[in-house]
């Protein structure tokens, strides 16, 4: 019930009742609904960390917001090398990769292709993965270097300034003592719940893409005979992946 | 067989097979969700009003005892006189119960889920399945909420926004604890609901439409959810990021909206750096389209009462849809008005001043129409229709405030005041429960197929009415003499002692509404089971819900196909016609409108385009040397 096929009123005028004025199912309308609440939900979060992080320029009692260059510059088994966002950059293209994999899929499933569908699915739910293991690693590295929710070790003095411009790219670096002071405290805190919230959303459609996947499996869409429920599950997925997009940016590259 | 007969079919089948608890308890019928809606917003609305009476009591006669105080709230009334935390607990539940759970929830929940597929002419909402998480979301965020006023420390104190640092702290005052915690659990699963059941309002009017209607054949009442679930979808997701930066400043230890705070028998605490005025923008920004997210259903159902039974076509259709919209975007950009003594510099406060002014266009555009609709018409004065009059009075002289509180520099002096009081539960309080009312009144015989006793309900309106503006309208005289809100005990301050005969007045006419709401109750409840049988069409209405036969209950609304509409949703009184109205469903036999389907456009034909994407994904998968 109340599951209109676009296809049967497709010779009403568009807007005169009848039919979906945007020959869209039900479905697919409501992910876009949602999506677009979602997305207040992200901006709220990131006009959070804009408000706190430009009340923060120079204020007396801490000093300017830290240099994510300068935290962000670890990598797994090179320990002690400065890679400053090297780490990250590789996450976020597994992520985008993952987007191309699930496009894919959803190409495959217009073609009903059955054995396309679950190949391309796997590999988006491998990126997905992997994106929430580097994440993983990310936060391991990030909390054992001194970050908390209720203060932030990863304010820079002049001579920190100094240190870190001396190093190249790949050279080996070390904090020295009295590089490093007190910063802004929402630093880390920020950094934790926006890109923890963003990493359950990937969480949660890394499930959303299992499940598809066992579905697409088992033949629930050919006997269907539409994978239309591929496309809902990869407009969440890019969602995931654009808004990914502004907390690079917001948290890494400004 | 069309498939549309065949759903018919399947519906009529099924319903034999129908348990209790599917057809009562988890059901997914739109028109069970929004009686579940309906009497839940009830119940919730009863416990607010009480609420609010224990507390005018205590403002009236501040140094007597009530053995129903001590009798109601254990040891929170010990000898009859109510605790000072209490009162503050109690004013914080009222707001919340009466702006979230009745005029949210209640008034949105109930129509929109009862309206929309019958009024478009579908045959239930885009997705039943979700409609009832809906309701049973909010369900559990009603009890939660009711478990949060018993608990030990009581419930969330520091008013309906809870502001920080009161709600940051959980040492700031009793409520601020496990009372404070339960709150928010509340509101998330009050979001979630209002996030599902928003999601499927909006698609459900896109998509769902029956044949012939189209956008400008909506009634009004659809036109005012659909804006209201748009509202509510854009506003919720930003209360939610404030309350998840809350959570964590209660729970986790960090300051976003907390900074340098001494507590007595704490000590300095170690928060810096956070913002309390942060919390508040973007607590607004969810606040302001939260009243029109209140208002809006209840003037759509003014407009829908009032053309019926006024036998004329409503003033200005289109631009009753324009103000609605007008409404709606501008509620968005006035949130500042809340904060103007939050040391917001002057030129932003100005700006917002501004653009809050700027609504007083479409609202007078709004109450303009109402009059010249009522205005020389065969006026039939149904109990919806008395309630509906008196949302317009509520509007006006409850609007006309909201032009002094949104200047910047009077809000000065008025800001906290009972004037603010009196604003606003006049302009969204009595104005939206009046519309709520009215739509109860109206969509009765829809509902449970049986009529309200009138006699009961003009006692009813005449009653509420006077006592609304007994109630609310001295607390104007009290706000511009300074007397602020959510004060104890005003017999204390020597200044507002001499307001203490008024506060009587106004409490004396708080009893005598509750009890008016009484015969309502007795009135709305004797008629399910006992009212007259109603008619099909008891009120000679155009809009298809009275299309669908009222007598049986039909999950699918409609025997058989859909309704076809031919016209627009007001055709009262035409010149042409014997009869007063015209419904929508009503072919034309004199005039036969053309319903041919005009030819499909020719589309791109879909070979060109396959060959196109193919190419294009080929050529992806040749650079990741995939398939």
């Amino acid at each position: 019930m109340a599951n209109h096929t676009p296809a049967a009123f497709e010779n009403q005028p568009m807007w005169a009742g009848g039919r979906s004025p945007f020959n869209v199912s039900y479905g697919k309308l409501m992910m876009w609904i949602f999506l677009l609440s979602d997305a207040f939900t992200f901006s709220s979060l990131l006009v959070q960390y804009g408000a706190q992080r430009f009340s923060n320029v120079e204020s007396a009692v801490t000093t300017v917001w830290p240099d994510p260059a300068s935290i962000f510059n670890h990598f797994p088994f090179m320990h002690g090398l400065h890679l400053p966002l090297l780490f990250v950059s590789v996450m976020t293209f597994i992520l985008i990769l993952s987007s191309v994999t699930m496009v894919l899929a959803v190409e495959a499933g217009h073609r009903n292709s059955k054995k396309e569908v679950q190949t391309y699915m796997i590999y988006t739910i491998i990126g997905g993965v992997a994106f929430l293991s580097c994440q993983a690693w990310e936060w391991y590295t990030f909390i054992h270097e001194g970050a908390r929710l209720y203060g932030n070790t990863f304010g820079i003095t002049e001579q920190g300034y100094e240190h870190l411009h001396s190093v190249s790219f790949g050279d080996h670096f070390e904090w020295a003592l009295g590089d490093r002071t007190d910063g802004p405290v929402p630093f880390a805190a920020l950094f934790f719940i926006v890109t923890g919230f963003h990493g359950f959303h990937v969480f949660s459609g890394v499930v959303i893409n299992v499940v598809v996947y066992i579905m697409t499996v088992r033949g629930v869409f050919e006997r269907r005979g539409h994978y239309e429920m591929i496309e809902k599950a990869g407009l969440y997925w890019h969602f995931v992946d654009l808004v990914w997009v502004f907390v690079f940016t917001f948290f890494y590259l400004i | 067989m069309s498939t549309a007969a065949l759903h018919a079919e399947h519906e009529a089948h099924h319903e034999h097979k129908e348990s209790f608890i599917s057809k009562y308890v988890f059901s997914m019928d739109h028109k069970m969700i929004s009686k579940q809606f309906l009497i839940t917003g009830i119940v919730m609305g009863m416990i607010g009003m009480i609420m609010s009476l224990l507390f005018r009591l205590q403002l009236a006669w501040p140094d007597d005892q009530f053995s129903i105080i001590e009798t109601l709230l254990g040891k929170w009334g010990v000898d009859g006189k109510l605790d000072p935390n209490f009162y503050m607990g109690l004013v914080t539940i009222h707001g919340t119960i009466m702006v979230f759970y009745v005029l949210t929830a209640g008034l949105s929940g109930t129509f929109s889920n009862l309206l929309i597929p019958l009024q478009v002419g579908a045959r239930d909402m885009a997705s039943p399945f979700m409609n009832m998480l809906s309701y049973w979301f909010f369900f559990m965020s009603s009890v939660v909420l009711l478990i949060s006023v018993g608990v030990e420390t009581g419930p969330a104190s520091g008013g309906w926004t809870v502001y920080p640092p009161l709600s940051a702290l959980d040492k700031a005052m009793p409520g601020s604890g496990l009372g404070m915690t339960l709150w928010l659990v509340a509101i998330v699963l009050f979001i979630v609901s209002s996030l599902l059941g928003g999601i499927n309002y909006i698609s459900t009017v896109l998509n769902q439409r029956t044949k012939g209607m189209s956008m400008n054949r909506l009634p009004l009442t659809i036109w005012a959810f659909f804006f209201t679930a748009v509202l509510g979808l854009l506003s919720f997701p930003v209360l939610l990021g404030a309350g998840l930066f809350l959570i964590f400043d209660r729970s986790f230890g960090t300051s976003f909206y907390l900074s340098d705070i001494y507590l007595e028998g704490v000590g300095a605490l170690e928060n810096i750096g956070g913002s309390p005025v942060l919390y508040q923008h973007l607590f607004w920004f969810l606040g302001h389209p939260e009243v029109y997210i209140i208002l809006m259903p209840a003037l759509g159902i003014t407009s829908e009462v009032i053309s019926c039974n006024a036998r004329k076509p409503i003033f200005g259709y289109t631009a009753m849809i324009i103000s609605l919209l007008g409404i709606s975007f501008l509620s968005f950009i006035v949130w500042g008005h809340h904060m103007f003594i939050t040391g917001m510099n002057p030129f932003l406060g100005s700006v917002f001043m501004i653009l809050t002014l700027i609504i007083a266009v479409p609202s007078a555009v709004k109450a303009f129409n109402y009059l010249t609709t009522l205005w020389k018409g065969n006026l039939r004065f149904t109990p919806a229709m008395l309630f509906s009059i008196g949302l317009v009075s509520f509007f006006i002289s409850g609007g006309l405030t909201g032009i002094y509180l949104g200047n910047a520099a009077l809000d000065i002096q008025m800001h906290d005041s009972y004037f603010v009081v009196a604003h606003f539960h006049l302009v969204m309080g009595s104005a939206a429960i009046f519309g709520m009312f009215a739509g109860i009144y109206h969509w009765f015989p829809r509902m449970y197929g049986r009529m309200m006793n009138n006699t009961l309900g003009y006692f009813h309106f005449w009653i509420t009415f006077i006592c609304a503006y007994l109630v609310f309208f001295p607390m104007h005289f009290m706000g511009l003499a300074g007397v602020p809100r959510r004060y104890y005990q005003f017999t204390l301050v020597e200044q507002f002692d001499v307001w203490i005969d008024v506060n009587k007045l106004i409490t004396v006419s708080a009893i005598v509404a509750g009890a008016a709401q009484l015969l309502f109750l007795y009135n709305f409840f004797v008629s399910v089971f006992r009212g007259k049988k109603a008619a099909q069409n008891p009120w000679g209405a155009n809009t298809l819900e009275w299309s669908s036969p009222i007598d049986v209950r039909l999950h699918g609304n409609w025997p058989g196909d859909l309704p076809t509409v031919y016209r627009g949703p007001y055709e009262y009184s035409r010149p042409d016609r014997e009869e007063d109205f015209f419904p929508q469903y009503v072919p034309d036999e004199s005039a036969p409108e053309v319903l041919e389907p005009e030819k499909a456009k020719s589309a791109p034909a879909e070979k060109e385009v396959e060959e196109e994407s193919s190419v294009f994904f080929a050529a992806i998968k040749r650079v990741f040397g995939l398939g």
